[in-house]
């Protein structure tokens, strides 16, 4: 006979939904990163996906602490990230598509799919951390603070490989264009707004989501403009993984995650 | 009861002795980590804070610190993390800087780079000399190393590469 972990069930107001949000937006980007741990096309690169990973759970670690002390119930940062449903995962769709590997909808294995993520959500996240650290909640501020730091240097690194690729050979221009292409669809949802956004916005928990967008959209540009690359022209779509309503990808990532806790509740090693 | 003088700075002296995992030549007091120390009767809390959030010798460290006291015969200890102020390398001892130095591991400059990142151009790293033959003439070679708080170099004096611990 087997365990099987209960699914948690959780409280999931407008505070810890919003804090779950930046969690899961750590934490499944992290996820994605480390699918390159020993597949980097170089040595140092492997080691940068891998560091920015680490830097990232570690970001996701103290958010998903503090969004178990909001919820009450006293759910740890473990039981929150491997005994939750899908639906339950608030992080945007974007950071759940495949990038490394390929799938029906997304080739995957392209290097310019990563460099072009990695620099779309650290321009994000430094933007929400640099805000977030006058949070209301000294917690939260306490770790957007450091986290800020943290996602500087991502963006740097991230910003040097969109340059050097789009204004590099015709190979990887092309490249890079239409990494740029298949991700910035789903950008979309980094600035969309909802009442989770306004009411944390309005308790001065942290800032909405589009607020952050005039910057965001300026720091891009500069690097665009340093790669030589084009922006590409906003679509209708808006993806809705802030909402629990994910891609077909994300329960891949989960069976991947989870099957461990899942399989043998409480286990440490 | 408070602990006395005599007994915080036996605490302090026992944490001066507690390696970094990942560089064992810093001490956590070196490395600025050990935030507070205060000593109650024969307990001790120690106040610790994380280099880097995903810092994997973060539990490490605290297991040894805490691991230290107690054969120290202070008992009961009790650890707690502070996130904020986040840490700087600004807060890494002189003494540290020397011995990272020895070490073969350029230390940071003691300036934090503090920058509002506008533009997010790299960030060149001035004033990071080779600890082998002090050559400033060096390059960096990989932005991230073996470890979260560190960068690879080479300098292009002597040809050796090092380790630079990156300024945050």
């Amino acid at each position: 006979m087997t365990a099987v972990a209960e699914s948690l069930r959780l409280n999931l107001t407008p505070p810890v939904r919003y804090v779950l949000r930046w969690a899961d937006a750590c934490l499944i980007h992290a996820q994605r990163l480390s699918e390159w741990c020993g597949h980097g096309p170089v040595l140092e690169e492997d080691i940068a996906l891998t560091n920015m990973a680490l830097d990232l759970i570690g970001q996701a670690r103290g958010l998903l602490t503090l969004a178990g002390q909001l919820e009450g119930q006293r759910f740890d940062e473990d039981q929150l990230a491997f005994l939750r449903e899908e639906g339950d995962f608030l992080n945007p769709t974007l950071v759940e598509l495949p990038m490394r590997r390929s799938s029906a909808h997304s080739p995957g294995g392209d290097f310019a799919d990563t460099v072009v993520r990695n620099l779309l959500l650290a321009t994000w996240l430094k933007q929400a951390w640099q805000r977030m650290a006058s949070s209301s909640d000294a917690e939260l501020a306490a770790i957007a603070a450091k986290a800020l730091k943290e996602a500087r240097y991502h963006q740097q690194h991230a910003a040097d490989w969109v340059i050097r690729l789009g204004d590099g050979t015709d190979e990887s221009h092309a490249r890079m264009e239409r990494a740029l292409a298949r991700a910035w669809p789903y950008t979309a949802e980094l600035f969309a707004g909802d009442t989770v956004d306004e009411a944390a916005a309005a308790a001065g928990l942290g800032p909405s989501r589009a607020a952050l967008r005039d910057d965001w959209l300026r720091e891009i540009d500069a690097v665009l403009a340093g790669a030589t690359l084009a922006r590409p022209a906003d679509t209708p779509f808006v993806s809705t993984g802030t909402q629990g309503v994910h891609s077909e990808h994300m329960g891949f990532i989960l069976a991947e995650m989870q099957s461990l806790q899942r399989r043998y509740p409480g286990g440490t090693w | 009861m408070v602990g006395t003088a005599t007994e915080t700075d036996r605490a302090w002296a026992v944490l001066r002795q507690v390696p970094d995992p990942e560089v064992p030549v810093l001490s956590v007091c070196d490395l600025g980590i050990v935030r507070a120390v205060h000593v109650r009767g024969r307990g001790v809390d120690v106040v610790l804070t994380p280099t880097y959030s995903g810092c994997p010798a973060t539990e490490v460290i605290a297991q040894s610190v805490h691991d230290a006291l107690a054969a120290a015969g202070f008992g009961p200890v009790t650890l707690t993390t502070r996130r904020a102020p986040a840490w700087t390398t600004d807060w890494i001892s002189d003494e540290g800087r020397r011995k990272l130095r020895d070490y073969g591991i350029a230390p940071p400059s003691g300036q934090a780079a503090v920058h509002d990142g506008a533009v997010p151009i790299r960030i060149q790293v001035r004033g990071v000399d080779c600890p082998r033959c002090g050559s400033p003439d060096t390059e960096r070679l990989s932005a991230f190393g073996s470890t979260a708080c560190k960068a690879l170099y080479r300098c292009l004096a002597c040809r050796e590469p090092f380790e630079f611990f990156k300024p945050i």
